[in-house]
């Protein structure tokens, strides 16, 4: 523990502060907060009643005003510190608020009451974790439903991402052809293309070969990703042509020289693209919404759009069931961060 | 089984020529080495033979049949790479197997020869491993079990030691001349190695930007070398090469005068070389010996350079108006700078004339 306080707080000016200290200082921290800011408040803020949310100013952490059973009184009532004419102190529960005026009672003997104007008194707070947000959307909205078709869309598009852009970084990269580096080329052309420009034409070709409505037509539409072929095809090119000559040689097939040579060797590569596919897929939203318009087929990040209705939207429920969604992902980059690096590096672009 | 022939045989890679006019016949059982500096076409020919290459022009014939169009798969051939170019990711066992599996055989009979491969080359001990765990020198021998196991018509193999320490080379290279003897099958094999050219071949083929210099045993090739470039590839250190112009001429033999005028007589019989012509006249470093003071039965020679190496020393000397290399026996106290006198009494003098080709031997006079 000392050892870690050590080194945490070593610095380059030995006893004193060297202003490169305080720059690094600055900067870690203030990135530390642009990057994780945003995730906690998320975490904490889904864990807020509706009323915490509408809160002003906002919190960190959920709060909550503390409630207490009154004699006489059917609901708990909430409780403030109010401030008494006299000038004193009291925490006292409310019953009603009429006006400007709050009429209150203390807790230990309830029968009379107290009038306190409304600025006077401040509530008693304390922390709560609004667990109903979790646990309601799972009975009421069809979690699970969209669960398995988030994991299906995102499975079945990952395997088939990996066998369609590893033929192609296969061909790409170990056959010799005329026209190979201009395909190349316009693969990764492609990159330059938006999907907001593809949207209408790719859903005209998707309604008309009658993949509206299914999770196959937002499948099939990602499949083949220039970068996933970059990737590979940067990676296959580092694998000696000898061997392939030699599973020549061996009487391999084209066939089992890309399936028994190729793709066990490209491995960590395909590692790296698996790991951008399940991102990828998890995370999309726009496509799918076009794509599906039937509720029993939504994925995860549809289905939470059903929280924001015209007229109003259910923060909570939407914060909650993001955090929710987010753990796959998080899952995901905790325990294949040493390929995604590896894969970063590879191939310089993330 | 195992015959190769290979008639005017072309291979150009868009306008660029590889390959020209190859002509060469492989006998069954023969020991043939492909020769020649690097970039001279050697391994692209081997390549060709192996069917990894098409065939620009001629025909290559396996065994009588032509099989220009045959997939290297279906050519009954088995190769060893320069790299061993083995599956890293499959043990040694599967490595072995790979060929056998694709070929649809039996899993016994698959088994058997593997065993029998694993014996022959003492590999057994690390079947389970992978190439990433065995030393240079286990995965030369796991390469070319992968070849043996295939019992190939003929083997190929593409510099298959130049990634080996210089002991593990001797070795190996002495283990490969034995696996031949054993196996009686026939082997091409391709080297810029003078030496394992010499040590292992039954013939040699000395290549050169494409070309097929000379083809003969090595002593022919050593003997008789068919022009400048052959006699000054093989042949550790290389042949002196005294460039002359002939002087005179006699019945028994002709007068050459070299470049700072010295007049060499020597005997040959039977030439048409005319006075006024110019000659090289090739002496081999091993053939000059130190004559002992006596000027008149050598050349007067200043000495650059000594390297004794124990058994023997080599000296680079200067006579004649040009370099000029001797090694002689044993241990000789000389120093640079020193004038000796060098003899070639016995020694078969190469005589090449103006065009690089081969005129005749001759013997000093």
């Amino acid at each position: 523990m000392s050892t870690a306080i050590a080194f945490l707080t070593r610095r380059k000016g030995g006893k004193f502060w060297h202003w490169t200290d305080i720059v690094t200082w600055v900067w870690l921290i203030g990135g530390l907060i642009v990057m994780f800011g945003p995730a906690v408040w998320l975490t904490f803020s889904s864990f807020k009643t509706p009323a915490g949310l509408a809160e002003f100013p906002p919190s960190l952490l959920p709060y909550v005003t503390q409630q207490v059973r009154v004699e006489g009184y059917e609901k708990p009532l909430p409780l403030f510190n109010a401030k008494l004419a006299d000038g004193s102190t009291r925490v006292l529960a409310e019953v009603r608020r009429i006006g400007i005026v709050s009429q209150m009672v203390d807790p230990k003997a309830p029968g009379e009451i107290i009038k306190v104007r409304i600025g006077d008194r401040e509530p008693v707070r304390e922390i709560s974790f609004a667990t109903e947000n979790y646990t309601q959307p799972f009975m009421q909205f069809d979690f699970f439903r969209y669960l398995w078709n988030s994991v299906f869309v995102t499975v079945t598009a990952t395997l088939i991402t990996l066998i369609v852009n590893s033929m192609a970084a296969f061909a790409l990269s170990k056959y010799e052809f005329k026209g190979r580096n201009a395909a190349m080329l316009v693969i990764l052309a492609t990159l330059m293309v938006p999907l907001s420009v593809i949207l209408v034409p790719l859903y005209s070709i998707i309604s008309s070969v009658g993949l509206f409505n299914s999770l196959w037509g937002v499948i099939l539409p990602t499949v083949a990703t220039p970068t996933g072929v970059f990737i590979l095809r940067q990676y296959m090119l580092t694998i000696p042509d000898e061997l392939i000559d030699a599973a020549r040689m061996d009487k391999a097939s084209e066939w089992q020289i890309y399936w028994r040579i190729i793709v066990p060797l490209t491995a960590p590569a395909l590692a790296v693209l698996a790991i951008f596919s399940v991102v990828w897929r998890w995370n999309d939203f726009l496509w799918p919404l076009i794509v599906l318009s039937r509720r029993e087929l939504y994925t995860l990040q549809v289905g939470l759009s059903i929280y924001s209705g015209e007229l109003n939207v259910q923060w909570h429920y939407i914060l909650a069931m993001t955090v929710v969604t987010m753990i796959p992902v998080v899952l995901v980059f905790i325990f294949l961060q040493r390929f995604i690096t590896t894969g970063i590096a590879g191939s310089g672009l993330k | 089984m195992g015959s190769i022939t290979l008639s005017n045989i072309q291979k150009s890679y868009g306008a660029v020529h590889v390959l020209h006019d190859i002509n060469l016949a492989i006998e069954e059982g023969e020991f043939v080495v492909f020769v020649g500096p690097s970039g001279c076409g050697k391994s692209t020919l081997l390549r060709v033979i192996a069917g990894l290459e098409k065939v620009t022009g001629g025909d290559l014939k396996i065994n009588g049949t032509r099989v220009n169009d045959v997939s290297a798969a279906d050519r009954g051939l088995a190769m060893v790479f320069q790299s061993y170019a083995l599956y890293p990711h499959m043990t040694v066992r599967q490595n072995l197997a790979f060929g056998l599996e694709n070929s649809g055989m039996p899993k016994p009979e698959i088994a058997t020869r593997i065993a029998e491969a694993a014996r022959m080359l003492e590999i057994d001990s690390y079947m389970d491993r992978r190439p990433g765990q065995l030393s240079g020198g286990q995965r030369q021998r796991v390469a070319i079990g992968r070849a043996i196991v295939r019992r190939p018509t003929a083997f190929l193999l593409d510099e298959p030691l130049s990634n080996l320490d210089a002991e593990l080379r001797v070795s190996t290279r002495a283990e490969i001349a034995a696996l031949h003897a054993r196996l009686k099958s026939t082997m091409i094999y391709v080297t810029h190695d003078q030496v394992e050219a010499m040590t292992l071949a039954n013939r040699i083929v000395v290549m050169r930007a494409g070309r097929i210099e000379q083809v003969g045993t090595p002593l022919d090739l050593y003997n008789e070398p068919a022009n400048r470039f052959v006699a000054g590839f093989i042949g550790a250190p290389h042949m002196n090469f005294i460039e002359a112009e002939v002087a005179g001429s006699s019945p028994d033999g002709l007068t050459l005068r070299a470049g700072d005028g010295t007049l060499i007589p020597v005997a040959l019989e039977g030439t048409a070389l005319k006075t006024g012509e110019a000659v090289s006249l090739g002496v081999r470093p091993q053939h000059i010996d130190l004559a002992n003071g006596d000027l008149s039965s050598g050349l007067a020679a200043s000495v650059r350079m000594v390297e004794a190496l124990g058994s023997e020393t080599v000296i680079h000397a200067e006579t004649l108006g040009q370099k000029l290399l001797a090694i002689v026996p044993g241990q000789r106290r000389l120093v640079a700078g020193e004038t000796i006198t060098l003899s070639w009494k016995n020694a078969p003098l190469h005589l090449f004339g103006a065009d690089g080709l081969r005129i005749g031997t001759a013997q000093p006079r």
